[in-house]
């Protein structure tokens, strides 16, 4: 087992170069220079080729990108172009914001989608499924910023029930109350295409289960329904959704691009938009690489769980 | 393919149907035909591609308005016989533009999934036929692009290359095209172990007509069905590069860039008659093309039908 999640760790470093590569080459297809553009016209171009030799920029592109990860395996990402903060430090602060929003609607998307699926496969065709399917066609259906939108002319505006926009009031100390009221829209939002999706899955792999002969084996022992159900049935048929947990990272992730944008929450979302807004190249290298890195880790967590959960399979 | 499983209560027709011995698509059509969600979802899809090529004339006759036609008197005019939908921040007609802007929304999707389709099938039955280095270097390539989540990449193409239709497509294609290779791949590996392209094989075919002639065909049914349940995908996906301004760039409208006016408070709240609209068509659009997909798998698979 050990050996199995270490070489699934070594198999993440080839991806891992190999998206760097990519994304290194696309940012070094822009045309025109970073320093160029910093100083303007009026620098003359001696003084532009003197600060391009100093950041190492006058080397051929397979030197730059060698140095890039050099200085990035020892933790050094380098500066924001356009505010001059050190990256780190931004991804430090960046970092905590968007895990808070999509762990909370990965949390309260899942934590509703298990029992809805499980209800829905359980009653199949019943009132229940039929709602039930609706709303996940609906859920998956609805672009997500336009829900946003719908979402905050609703419960910010008509009904005032919470804050629009902010990760916290401004002005104001701290406070975790405070957070989580701003909290509250964004993730529910969020969480709404994680509960469609989800509780599709749950339905259709316990409608698999409960075709299997064990559980009619278990009904003909007399077992009593709800200890089928939910022991015979349901922990065997959430195989298949811990495998898909581990997919659904990118997309939260993705999300959070235009939740944050949309919310106003300061998070690595806000941060990308806001790097592309300003042509900020090594910024934008680092925050692709962050979610480039969730995606990986998320295919892995993937793999690992299905391997924990599912004593048949070999991991060899 | 297994597709000629006979229904559990056949009928007069349906025997002598299967007696004739049909194609796989007469009988996917009929179960198509019988899913009343996935047809309802076609027809709704129909009328809404029809609605939005023939933009042009129909506003025109009936409005009167062109695309970027505005009126200087009548800015952020609410609904009225005029303007259906009320008008823009820049005083054009909002339902003149909506319809317009079905036109780009759907053309990039069409564009970009027949792109990834085509490529998808090339890479996938490169890979999946030859197998060996050749498959091992193309897979990894997929994994790499699989790895770039879309939204950060499209941003980041688009801060390079500048927003437009073009670039957008071309940001979609770069991202899509390795989920239909690696399908295709995958159903190549299955379908060459089969017994009949052994057969083939052992009469002496060429590759070529291997691949076309026995493995493709067989391999269209997910493919399909994969390509439309794509469509939704793209069109939820450019409109939200085109909302937050990094895809279809006005005067030319686009369903994602037409919301971009909620961006304006005022307009949020105050006039959701100027971007409700643009929102519902998204939804009735990726609704009926997520129905039609879902109609198709049960169609094409009966495997899957309970």
């Amino acid at each position: 087992m050990r050996q199995y999640i270490l070489r699934r760790l070594l198999q993440m470093i080839p991806i891992l170069i190999g998206v760097s590569i990519l994304m290194f080459a696309v940012i070094k297809a822009t045309p025109g220079d970073p320093f160029s553009y910093l100083a303007g016209p009026r620098v003359n171009k001696a003084t532009i080729d003197r600060m391009k030799a100093a950041a190492g920029l006058d080397k051929p592109l397979p030197l730059q990108y060698v140095n890039w990860v050099k200085q990035t395996v020892q933790g050094n990402l380098g500066y924001s172009l356009r505010t001059g903060e050190e990256v780190t430090s931004l991804l430090k602060k960046r970092i905590p914001n968007t895990l808070i929003l999509t762990m909370t609607a990965f949390v309260i998307g899942v934590g509703l989608a298990i029992p809805i699926g499980v209800i829905s496969a359980t009653r199949p065709y019943s009132l229940v499924d039929y709602t039930a399917t609706t709303f996940a066609f609906m859920g998956i259906s609805l672009p997500s910023f336009f829900t946003a939108l719908v979402a905050i002319f609703f419960f910010a505006y008509t009904l005032r029930w919470v804050p629009p926009n902010q990760m916290t009031t401004p002005g104001e100390a701290f406070n975790i109350w405070d957070m989580l009221h701003h909290l509250i829209l964004p993730a529910i939002v969020l969480g709404l295409r994680e509960i469609a999706a989800f509780s599709r899955y749950t339905r259709a792999s316990m409608m698999e289960t409960m075709r299997q002969d064990y559980i009619r084996t278990a009904r003909s022992k007399g077992v009593g329904e709800r200890i089928v159900i939910y022991k015979h049935a349901f922990r065997n048929s959430l195989i298949p959704i811990v495998t898909l947990l581990g997919f659904s990272l990118p997309d939260l992730f993705g999300g959070a691009v235009i939740f944050e944008t949309l919310f106003t929450w300061p998070g690595m979302g806000q941060l990308t938009v806001e790097a592309v807004n300003n042509r900020d190249f090594p910024l934008l290298m680092v925050t692709n690489m962050f979610f480039a890195l969730l995606v990986v880790v998320g295919n892995l967590m993937a793999d690992v769980l299905y391997v924990i959960v599912d004593p048949r399979i070999r991991y060899s | 393919m297994e597709a000629l499983k006979k229904p559990s209560v056949p009928t007069e027709t349906e025997q002598e149907a299967s007696q004739k011995a049909r194609s796989f698509w007469y009988y996917a059509w009929r179960r198509f035909r019988r899913n009343k969600l996935a047809v309802t979802g076609l027809v709704v899809l129909t009328l809404i591609v029809l609605v939005t090529i023939f933009a042009a004339p129909l506003t025109k006759l009936t409005l009167g308005w062109g695309r970027d036609e505005f009126e200087l008197t009548a800015i952020r005019a609410i609904p009225s016989a005029r303007h259906p939908l009320g008008t823009d921040s820049v005083g054009r007609d909002i339902l003149t533009r909506l319809l317009y802007g079905g036109q780009v929304s759907l053309t990039i999707a069409a564009v970009s999934v027949l792109s990834n389709m085509v490529i998808g099938t090339i890479i996938g039955s490169i890979a999946g036929y030859f197998g060996g280095l050749v498959d091992n270097l193309l897979m990894r390539l997929v994994d790499i692009i699989t790895s770039l989540p879309f939204l950060p990449i499209a941003l980041t193409l688009v801060a390079i290359f500048g927003p437009s239709v073009r670039n957008l497509i071309f940001a979609i294609i770069l991202t899509g095209w390795p989920g239909p290779s690696r399908l295709v791949r995958g159903e190549f590996l299955s379908l060459r172990e089969r017994d009949y392209v052994e057969a083939a094989r052992a009469t002496g075919a060429p590759a070529r007509r291997i691949i076309f002639r026995h493995i493709l065909p067989n391999a269209m049914p997910p493919l399909i069905v994969s390509a439309t349940l794509g469509i939704a995908g793209i069109i939820l996906a450019e409109a939200a590069l085109s909302y937050l301004g990094f895809g279809v760039k006005v005067p030319t409208p686009s369903w994602g860039n037409l919301l971009s006016e909620a961006n304006n408070i005022i307009v949020l709240t105050k006039m959701p008659w100027m971007w409700v609209p643009p929102g519902l068509m998204i939804f009735l659009t990726v609704l009926s093309v997520n129905f039609v997909g879902d109609g198709l798998r049960d169609a094409m698979d009966p495997r899957l039908k309970r």
